[in-house]
């Protein structure tokens, strides 16, 4: 398959490699020191490294900062765009600033509602939603023009992600919605973390059914659980989040100290599981606090080493 | 009052494309007031319409389209009619679109834009909110406003933070798009999700001074002179 942007991601999974990317969260203040050593940890394990925008809309050093540090230790970063917090003008205009140090991926989101965070009285942005910056994005590249029609001096040349969570409700439309994404041109998707994989692979049938995984990239997306109390959390209060029963029981069945050691073994059993899943390409390890674990899930779950690419 | 003006008639056109029989309502509120939705506006609508080969079931003002049980007591009667009725198109402010959209079991489109808030000359909404952006997208959503019923906001939702109905926000809110869902799904719309709703023009939120103005300027034209017919 031949790519568009210079993005290794988008090499690696046109050359028909899984991928394997993971995320890094930027810390609770200016000590750049933090998300280098976090990416030093994992930096040979993935192909490229996920920044998050504010996530659960908690206050923290910025994405794009983040994501300059990565590309100046010779990464790839995978720029984390959330439309909660800005208009048109600085979406577009971050853009731009990722696009000068040669950023090339980007994930286009709508963001957690500013009221799980520590700025709950914050307004509310979404001038533009998800769908809306996929598009954006597409087309400062494409067609080389700001929203507002004039051109840009030297174009963003982007990878176009976005996520996608097949647990939420209603799941009727969880597979329209993808297509919809995949329609307003989005290039690669990391999906919510997923435990249920029966339900999983029931949305993925209903994808391949619809030809969309020809059509867009689908990384799963898989986190380790580091406790029984972290899956009841998970379970009952992240939004979106669908945690069975016997993932919570299952964790809860070994002693404290074994419970980590359990979790990695369900994440590396599901990864496995996954790779059997036709339109599975590739996956995104979300070690929540965790990145020191990213190492031996790759390992165990038989994707290391990476593929080089130029 | 809900200051609304007519939304351009092509776009009204747009709305119904492949629907032939069309139920006009207005309303005798505000959007009498506008000059929107009264019965003049009515049947100047459904003249115009007729004109372009669309057949009038029939058309009623009701006096608040606002408030549900006046909705439902004004239509009791004429209920054949509507129910033939490919759709019903509804001259009137974002909230009396959506009270006629939550009432009547058949697709709703919004005649008009909602331009702001002004004073005096009554309105008796119930739970229905409209946030006056100027530029109707009720056709989209089944006659359900994301603006106000998502907490985000969002004009191509759902995000993926729903679950049991419920927003991520609050359990006790339910999800604004799980209702749009479900009332595209219940009048056969379902297509509707597949369609981009563009950016929004939010400077349409920032209407002129002139449309600022409240009670008075209904009554008034440029020359400062009380318009005829208006009590």
């Amino acid at each position: 398959m031949s790519t568009k942007t210079p993005s290794r991601l988008e090499k690696i999974l046109a050359s028909g490699n899984l991928a394997v990317t993971s995320e890094c969260g930027p810390p609770r203040g200016s000590n750049g020191d933090t998300i280098t050593k976090k990416a030093e940890m994992i930096k040979d394990y993935v192909d490229a490294i996920n920044i998050t925008d504010n996530q659960t809309s908690v206050t923290r050093l910025c994405s794009l900062a983040a994501c300059i540090r990565l590309k100046l230790m010779g990464l790839e970063p995978i720029l984390q765009m959330v439309t909660r917090d800005r208009n048109r003008i600085a979406l577009q205009s971050d853009i731009l600033g990722a696009a000068s140090f040669d950023i090339f991926n980007i994930l286009c989101l709508s963001g957690d509602h500013q009221s799980f965070g520590d700025n709950p009285q914050g307004q509310n942005v979404f001038d533009l939603d998800s769908m809306h910056l996929i598009q954006t994005v597409r087309y400062m590249r494409e067609e080389g023009k700001f929203l507002g029609g004039d051109d840009i001096d030297r174009p963003p040349r982007m990878f176009v992600g976005a996520a996608v969570n097949p647990f939420a409700d209603p799941f009727e439309i969880r597979v329209p919605r993808l297509a919809k994404k995949v329609a307003a041109g989005v290039e690669f998707i990391q999906t919510q973390c997923i435990y249920n994989l029966d339900k999983f692979e029931l949305w993925m049938k209903q994808a391949r059914d619809r030809g969309l995984h020809e059509k867009v990239y689908i990384l799963a997306g898989v986190t380790p659980l580091k406790s029984a109390g972290m899956a009841k959390y998970m379970k009952n209060r992240v939004p979106g989040m669908d945690v069975p029963d016997e993932v919570v029981e299952r964790m809860s069945g070994v002693p404290k100290e074994k419970q980590p050691e359990e979790g990695i073994k369900i994440c590396v059993e599901s990864i496995q599981r996954l790779k059997e899943v036709e339109g599975v390409r590739g996956f995104h390890i979300m070690a929540i606090e965790w990145e020191e674990k990213v190492p031996e899930i790759v390992e165990q779950s038989g994707l290391f080493p990476r593929p080089k690419v130029e | 009052m809900l200051r609304s003006e007519q939304k351009p008639f092509e776009e009204i056109l747009g709305y119904l494309e492949g629907e032939n029989m069309v139920f006009i309502l207005g309303c005798d509120g505000c959007a009498q007031a506008s000059q929107t939705g009264g019965l003049p506006q009515v049947l100047e609508m459904k003249g115009r319409l007729e004109r372009e080969g669309k057949k009038i079931t029939g058309y009623k003002v009701v006096d608040f389209l606002c408030q549900k049980a006046l909705v439902a007591s004004a239509l009791r009667p004429l209920e054949d009619r509507v129910m033939e009725s490919d759709s019903v198109l509804v001259l009137c402010c974002g909230v009396g679109i959506q009270t006629s959209a939550a009432m009547i079991l058949k697709p709703v489109h919004p005649g008009c834009n909602t331009i702001n808030l002004g004073g005096s000359r009554g309105e008796w909404r119930g739970s229905e909110r409209c946030m006056e952006c100027g530029d109707c997208l009720l056709d989209y959503t089944g006659g359900i406003c994301p603006l106000a019923a998502c907490s985000k906001g969002l004009r191509n939702g759902a995000c993926g933070g729903a679950s049991n109905g419920r927003c991520e926000v609050s359990p006790e809110k339910p999800c604004g798009w799980e209702l749009i869902y479900a009332r595209l799904k219940e009048t056969g719309r379902l297509d509707m999700l597949k369609k981009f709703v563009p950016p929004k023009a939010w400077n349409k939120m920032r209407p002129t001074p002139e449309m600022l103005s409240t009670s008075v300027w209904a009554l008034e034209q440029g020359d400062g002179s009380i318009q005829e017919g208006i009590e």
